[in-house]
């Protein structure tokens, strides 16, 4: 008897245990994926209606390309053998290869759409300027993309770790949210900053800044396939997102001088208080 | 549970036809849904117009000012009105949604059915699913159009004590007894002791204040969140009681409803607006939600008109855009034809009807309902702010009524069809290799 209640007792225990934690780290995931996303939308778009009407279209667009690419998949799916699992797998990867291209397209029309809506604000104001800059539309645009295809990706899985489970119980890899979270964090920084850039190349013509931001997204894809073997996918990830980042910086008009009076400008600030 | 008629009714009135307060403004195009540049008189009772689907009205005050200026000030405040929609919007589905999930009693099904949906669906035969689902819809829909019907026949022969008496049943109806069923749904899932005496508190305090809110003075948020909330509350109800597939096809006919009753020059909406603008008197909203900035009553001369603007400007706070706003309250208030005695302040809000509210947060909260998945939600959610956007864009551009509720449903029910359909096993095979795309 008195055995039996300790071992009930534990088991209560270890529930309210497990539970916590994966509460916990349900939190702490969601801080690391969705944290600069939330951040970056507080600080910079949640003041200015028509930037978060942007952010909302550019999700949309988003949505729209990732429907038409589920719809091709769907149909290859359909049509061929379902017992045969490498040609199911091929065609997730030919899936895959497909959504990226079908984003980039949508990213294109969705630049010609807003340089359209742009060129119709300048039109009607007082100033023949618009209220808003092609850049700051580009990284509202990228962050939109950025914000959707991480929800997308992670919502699920989120809510799924709310519930209970054990991580990798058929052998598969432990780290599997912590990397789930990480990829998603890396993607929504890598869309808003190929949207900086995608535009920049549009607005100046340059189609090999295009075609070298397809190129990333297609190579970012295909390191995902890697997965599980994640030190194959997530620093190579990592690295193009840094190299991004940068890229983004100096094409949106920074440079190593206006970091230089930013950094000078807060140490005069800081002495100066 | 087979509800009322004053439910029905009350949804009815929710989605009500606004007329601008002023129509004595030149040029006015009164618009389905909603209203820009409009003046909230909650002391004044506006005739409610029926049915369903009218999503508030569109409206916007066309005034004397040369084209290009009044573009320009409407495109300027098209963003910010814009978002004083999706806000609302956005917090009613949130609070739908987080009930579906959470209090499991909405989505249990129960053998209770509206007496508006008589046919009972049943799993096993799809054909006669179909059959009974498209019964079901007509039904309701005719109920609307009676509703509609009955409604503007009593706005005709001015009968507006019946219409108050309406009105207030039906807010009576929602802010006390499915606010009860609520609470102590919320209460069951959590496990939360209560005794009979402090639920009685916190219902009457709730109900009472609302009713008070909504139908005579409140803080603006106050009421606004009341509607909300109500709207919420009404919603949830249309989920659990109505039948899977028949839900379906009722939000596509109240669509094609809303549409034809707007836009044709016999629709119930039209005549009973028309006939609002003839008598000059606004009408009756049963309860339209108001996202008006600063609202006042009883201004009467220009010298409080420059308070009232010094008071908008502090309440405004930082959305508002100070010169120009002021500028052209004084230039809407100089237009304005009231007798001095009762001139109203305007108000710089949108209006948009609570049917509205409703039938989006109808059809988010299935997606949430069915499946459990929440890409479909997310995908409506957007679906549908993408087209009220739409829409208010329809109506800067064509400057006429327009319903609020076809461009978004539609968009909301391919988006909620596609994506439960075609990318949930596309995101699903992806997340199971951990790709990305």
């Amino acid at each position: 008897m008195k055995s039996y209640s300790t071992l009930s007792f534990q088991r209560g225990l270890t529930h309210l245990l497990s539970s916590l934690m994966q509460t916990l780290s349900c939190n702490s995931r969601k801080a690391s994926t969705f944290g600069p996303s939330f951040a970056l939308f507080v600080f910079t778009i949640a003041k200015d209606p028509l930037r978060v009407i942007i952010l909302i279209a550019g999700a949309f667009f988003w949505l729209l390309s990732l429907l038409l690419s589920s719809l091709v998949w769907f149909i290859a799916i359909k049509a061929s053998n379902s017992q045969d699992h490498s040609l199911q797998r091929g065609l997730l990867i030919f899936g895959v290869f497909f959504s990226v291209l079908l984003q980039e397209v949508f990213r294109f029309a969705y630049y010609r759409l807003l340089r359209k809506a742009n060129e119709g604000l300048a039109a009607i104001s007082d100033d023949d300027s618009s209220a808003i800059s092609v850049r700051q539309m580009a990284y509202v645009a990228g962050l939109g993309f950025g914000i959707m295809s991480g929800a997308f990706s992670m919502i699920n899985i989120l809510s799924d770790s709310l519930g209970p489970g054990t991580v990798g119980i058929f052998g598969d890899s432990q780290y599997y949210f912590i990397t789930a979270a990480l990829m998603t964090l890396a993607l929504t920084l890598l869309h808003t900053f190929w949207g900086v850039v995608f535009f920049e190349g549009c607005e100046k013509s340059r189609w090999w800044v295009i075609a070298a931001v397809v190129g990333l997204h297609l190579l970012v894809a295909g390191l995902s396939l890697l997965n599980p073997l994640y030190e194959g996918s997530l620093p190579p990830v990592y690295g193009i997102m840094l190299l991004m980042g940068v890229w983004a910086f100096f094409s949106s008009g920074g440079s190593l001088n206006s970091l230089n009076a930013l950094c000078t400008r807060r140490k005069a600030e800081a002495e100066s208080s | 549970m087979n509800t009322s008629d004053s439910e029905e009714d009350s949804y009815n009135e929710r989605s009500a036809l606004v007329q601008s307060e002023s129509p004595t403004i030149p040029s006015y195009n009164q618009d389905h849904d909603m209203s820009l540049p409009q003046e909230t008189d909650t002391k004044r009772r506006r005739p409610v117009s029926s049915g369903l689907s009218e999503p508030g009205p569109v409206e916007r005050e066309q005034a004397s000012t040369p084209d290009g200026e009044e573009e320009e000030l409407t495109l300027k405040y098209g963003a910010k009105h814009v978002i004083m929609l999706f806000i609302p919007v956005t917090l009613c589905m949130v609070v739908v949604v987080a009930t579906i999930k959470s209090v499991s009693f909405y989505t249990e099904k129960s053998s209770q059915r509206l007496i508006y949906t008589p046919f009972e669906e049943d799993p096993n035969s799809v054909g006669q699913r179909l059959l009974y689902s498209l019964l079901n819809t007509i039904v309701m829909i005719s109920v609307i159009v009676v509703m509609t019907i009955i409604l503007v026949v009593l706005y005709k022969y001015r009968c507006y004590k019946f219409i108050h008496g309406w009105l207030i049943l039906s807010s009576l109806m929602l802010l006390f007894w499915f606010s009860f069923m609520y609470l102590g749904e919320v209460f069951k899932t959590y496990n939360v002791a209560m005794d009979y005496p402090t639920l009685v508190m916190i219902i009457w305090n709730f109900g009472v204040v609302g009713m008070i809110c909504i139908h005579w003075k409140g803080p603006l948020r106050l009421q606004q969140a009341y509607l909300i909330v109500i709207s919420a509350l009404m919603a949830l109800i249309f989920i659990k009681y109505l039948p899977e597939w028949s839900a379906w096809v009722i939000l596509g006919a109240i669509s094609i409803y809303d549409l034809i009753a707007v836009l044709s020059p016999k629709g119930p909406l039209r005549m009973l607006v028309e006939t609002a603008q003839e008598r000059n008197e606004p009408i009756f909203p049963a309860l339209i939600y108001s996202s008006a900035m600063v609202w006042m009553v009883g201004m009467a001369d220009s010298s409080n008109t420059d308070s009232a603007d010094d008071r908008r400007r502090n309440e405004g706070g930082a959305r508002a855009q100070e010169g120009v706003e002021s500028e052209d309250d004084a230039a809407q208030g100089g237009r304005r034809r009231y007798s001095a005695e009762e001139d109203l302040e305007e108000d710089r809000g949108v209006k948009l009807g609570l049917g509205d509210f409703i039938f989006y947060s109808v059809l988010v909260g299935k997606a949430a309902a069915t499946g459990g998945d929440w890409n479909t939600t997310l995908a409506c959610f957007v679906a549908i702010l993408i087209g009220l956007c739409l829409t208010l864009l329809l109506l800067a551009i064509f400057k006429k009524a327009l319903p609020a509720l076809p461009i978004s449903i539609t968009f909301g029910l391919v988006f909620y069809f596609s994506t439960d359909n075609l990318v949930r096993p596309f995101m699903d095979s992806l997340a199971a290799h951990q790709y990305y795309i």
